[in-house]
């Protein structure tokens, strides 16, 4: 097994990566569409090699207000997951998941938050589950961490695991979005380097 | 009309007056602004890191503290600024998830910050002022007219410090 240079990834890499965010991402928008019993869409996941000054354009701009939830991985594979909403989105959901009226914007009281973050575990467990049966690779995710704030705030975090090993961060990201684009957001996969590796070579590359 | 210069993250940037600097959604990364009050050439740097010298891979100067800083001076002297002049102001740092492990990762707002001081202590550069820590991002504007670093949260007034 040859270790993976980030720089030198080829297109057979990215296809396998981004087979790998269909298939988690697909299992964890299922999950999410069953928990709010709506339809939910999911366009093609993204694989990108992005400088740390492009990471946060990819929601929408470094100060757009978002809801991350983060886990952090390990076992063989180590790492982070995070989940990103849209404030809206977030609002969206929750009024949905507790019954309440859905244009119902106001601050999130502490009942909204706790099930912000169990709707994080859940499509991330369900992301998770699939990528380890995928790769028969076992994967342990923390509990669930959240934040509300800008993203570029929030994708510092994973941006700074990055930082430590090279100039890029490497994303697998899906984005989703309901009928009506009321719940809008993205999983993003964030392995560490030596992660990459073992994904790949469980799945004979 | 005076342009607001953009500093990303891992990289720095130097304006002259009236000029300003600005870094957008600070996390756990530090943004330090080098300021000459006679000249006002002013300087911003986005750190995601303390120490370069931690780091097999660093070539990216402005990602690190310790080398972030000097890079950042010797760009600012280059535009006019004398080191013995310098001032700074610091931002950012903060914790932005609740962690409960003492994983080290997760400390990382608090280490940039600590490196930040020291290597700005070592230069002889005094800090006038400070936002830092606690758990929310930030994004910073400095104003080489002025000498001001604006400090704009979500949620929170605008702080001019």
């Amino acid at each position: 097994m040859s270790s993976i240079n980030l720089d030198q990834l080829d297109n057979m890499h990215f296809d396998v990566l981004r087979e790998i965010g269909n298939i988690g991402a697909g299992n964890a928008t299922t999950a999410l569409s069953q928990l709010i019993n709506t339809k939910i869409d999911m366009n093609v996941p993204k694989v990108e090699l992005l400088e740390f000054k492009d990471i946060s354009e990819i929601v929408g701009g470094a100060e757009s207000l978002v809801v991350g939830i983060l886990l952090t991985l390990e076992g063989d594979i180590d790492g982070m997951m995070m989940f990103m909403l849209e404030q809206s989105s977030a609002h969206h959901l929750v009024n949905v998941l507790l019954g309440k009226e859905l244009d119902n914007f106001e601050d999130f009281t502490e009942m909204d938050l706790s099930a912000l973050n169990e709707i994080g575990n859940i499509i991330a467990g369900a992301y998770l589950s699939s990528l380890s049966s995928l790769t028969n690779l076992r994967i342990t995710a923390s509990i669930p961490y959240m934040s509300i704030d800008m993203a570029g705030a929030i994708l510092s975090v994973p941006a700074i695991e990055f930082g430590k090993i090279g100039d890029k961060a490497l994303l697998i990201q899906s984005q989703f979005g309901e009928d009506e684009t009321e719940v809008n957001g993205y999983f993003i996969l964030i392995p560490s380097l030596e992660s990459y590796n073992k994904i790949l070579s469980s799945i004979g590359m | 009309m005076s342009e607001m210069i953009k500093v990303g993250m891992a990289d720095l940037n130097v304006c002259e007056c009236p000029n300003a600097l600005t870094t957008l959604g600070l996390g756990s990364c530090v943004g330090i602004a080098l300021y000459d009050p006679t000249t006002k050439v002013s300087g911003m740097v986005h750190v995601m890191l303390p120490d370069s010298t931690k780091i097999k891979k660093n070539e990216n100067i402005a990602k690190f503290a310790d080398t972030g800083i000097d890079a950042l001076i010797n760009k600012m002297v280059a535009l006019g600024a004398k080191r013995n002049r310098l001032v700074s102001k610091i931002a950012g740092g903060a914790q932005m998830f609740a962690f409960s492990s003492n994983n080290d990762m997760l400390r990382i707002g608090e280490r940039n910050i600590e490196a930040s001081k020291l290597k700005l202590k070592e230069l002889g550069i005094r800090i006038l002022a400070e936002d830092t820590g606690l758990n929310y991002g930030r994004t910073i504007e400095f104003y080489s007219e002025t000498g001001q670093l604006l400090i704009k949260s979500v949620g929170k007034e605008v702080k001019i410090i």
